[in-house]
């Protein structure tokens, strides 16, 4: 999962990154267990979505849509599995995989590695996520749900800051 | 699959991973059978590390507060500082152990004071890990006879349900989710009706007719006709009230901190449960010792250390006044 690959019939000047063996496991494992964890302690980071905030830069870091996709899904089951009885399985798991496919086909068109680029993308991934969830839950669940609320706008700005600080730190585990 | 172009191939891949995904969501629905055996496996996956990084943090805490945090003092002058250190950290230590004390007497207090019920302290080792649904997992499973149904509350009050046991966690549903709910009545008027969440930080009263009359600030506490929470257990407070049609939108601040819960109590019976009134009221007031009263409990015992201690009993009349410390004795309704 961690070799490199090409992107043929792409643009060649976009560049993709490779990363230390262990180090997508790594992360999605501790982001997972960050999200379970932490807000036992400090209830007001329950609005970051690490889980989310790795799908979108292993997306946009590998570049390939396939790669991107499949570990959205991954990552989305997972963090089904740990949200308790009363989220189904697919909930979180169709929102990522959908986010990881746009990320790694975005990835491969665009140069995502300034801030600028980074902020407003998980603006509008963050954004999208909790429209496809909320989809899911009304057409597919039956369940209500608001479609808008300012706690939302701010979780978005707040992971936006946060993506800023930690795909900086997850380019470290890039491969030089 | 041959035939199709190389770049159309990603996206027939992402339908049918999605199409997979959503015929899991149907399956659920249709069997109710949410997926177990996965949750068991990733429950059961993430609870170790989960146990552990709850012990680490503890530690870290604990050495934060007993050490780092004093380091900074150090530099003004090395005799001062010896005995600065020390005698800071000496307070350090009292304080976090008279607030940890404090909160642990709460607990034992309780339990005392409500020996006819059977419970159990547990730890809250993890939270949910999205913002879908309201859950915390606790350190206590199938393993404790903790089964699904089960009422956890705090000496505060009621804190939600247990919805999934595995063998050494469990998860509850706190009653901030959407889907939570609870028999409830208003304290003064006896009002019953149910309270629910609203998947936002207060509760939501729902079928109280506009005639009614319901006051901002009176306490809303449990029926028992949902024969999860014995009667009387404080819920929460009404902090807002707004005509409806038919009924009032009344929102309730929970009395528990459910955004900081640290320690919980889980009665151990599905059956119906009766609670001294009197009893109840005195325990949820603060810890009886308070800061700097000697406590009965080592500070370095865990909540469900505590609790677990006290095996299980059987529902009983059993006035016994726990000591002077504890709130009151429990007496047969």
């Amino acid at each position: 999962m961690n070799d490199a690959f090409d992107i043929r019939n792409m643009e060649s000047h976009i560049e993709v990154h490779k990363f230390r063996g262990g180090a997508i496991v790594g992360a999605t494992l501790l982001a997972l267990m960050f999200q379970a964890f932490v807000p036992v302690y400090f209830a007001k980071a329950a609005m970051i979505d690490l889980p989310l905030l790795i799908t979108i830069y292993f997306g946009l870091s590998r570049r390939n849509p396939s790669t991107g996709l499949l570990l959205g899904m991954v990552i989305g089951l997972l963090q089904d599995s740990l949200s308790g009885p009363t989220v189904p399985l697919g909930l979180y798991g169709i929102a990522k995989t959908v986010i990881g496919y746009l990320a790694s086909s975005i990835g491969a068109r665009l140069d995502t590695e300034h801030p600028a680029a980074r902020f407003a993308l998980t603006i509008i991934f963050f954004g999208l996520h909790q429209g496809i969830v909320l989809l899911t839950r009304r057409i597919l669940l039956a369940q209500s749900s608001v479609w808008f609320t300012m706690h939302l706008a701010a979780a978005a700005v707040v992971n936006a800051i946060v993506a800023v600080f930690l795909f900086a730190l997850l380019d470290h585990l890039r491969k030089s | 699959m041959p035939g199709i172009p190389s770049r159309h191939k990603s996206i027939f891949l992402l339908a049918g991973v999605v199409l997979l995904q959503i015929l899991l969501l149907a399956l659920q629905i249709k069997r109710d059978s949410q997926g177990r055996l996965i949750r068991v496996w990733t429950v059961g996956a993430f609870s170790p590390f989960e146990r552990a990084g709850n012990h680490g943090i503890g530690h870290l805490r604990e050495t934060w507060r007993h050490y780092f945090a004093l380091q900074n003092t150090s530099r003004e002058n090395e005799q001062l500082r010896r005995e600065n250190d020390e005698l800071k950290m000496q307070v350090n230590q009292l304080q976090s152990k008279a607030t940890e004390a404090d909160r642990l007497a709460l607990l034992l207090n309780f339990h005392k004071s409500h020996e006819n019920v059977p419970m159990l302290g547990a730890r809250v080792i993890a939270t949910s890990a999205g913002t879908a649904s309201a859950t915390i997992m606790l350190d206590r499973g199938s393993k404790d006879h903790i089964k699904k149904n089960m009422g956890v509350i705090t000496p505060e009050g009621v804190v939600g349900k247990v919805v999934e046991v595995y063998d050494n966690t469990s998860e509850v549903l706190l009653l901030t989710d959407k889907d939570s709910g609870v028999g409830a009545m208003l304290s003064n008027s006896r009002k019953q009706s149910p309270v629910g969440g609203a998947g936002e930080p207060l509760l939501v009263m729902k079928y109280v007719a506009n005639d009614d009359v319901v006051n901002v600030g009176e306490r809303v506490v449990t029926s028992g006709m949902d024969k999860i929470f014995p009667r009387d257990l404080p819920i929460g407070t009404i902090t807002e009230i707004k005509p409806g049609n038919p009924f009032k939108s009344i929102r309730i601040r929970p009395s528990a901190d459910l955004e900081r819960l640290e320690e919980v109590i889980v009665l151990l019976t599905l059956q119906p449960l009766l609670l001294n009134k009197e009893a109840e009221t005195e325990t949820a007031k603060p810890a009886a010792g308070g800061p700097g009263k000697p406590v009965t409990e080592s500070p370095k015992s865990s909540a469900s250390e505590t609790a677990a201690k006290s095996a299980p009993a059987p529902i009983a009349p059993a006035p016994v006044p726990a000591s002077a410390d504890s709130a009151a004795a429990v007496k047969p309704e």
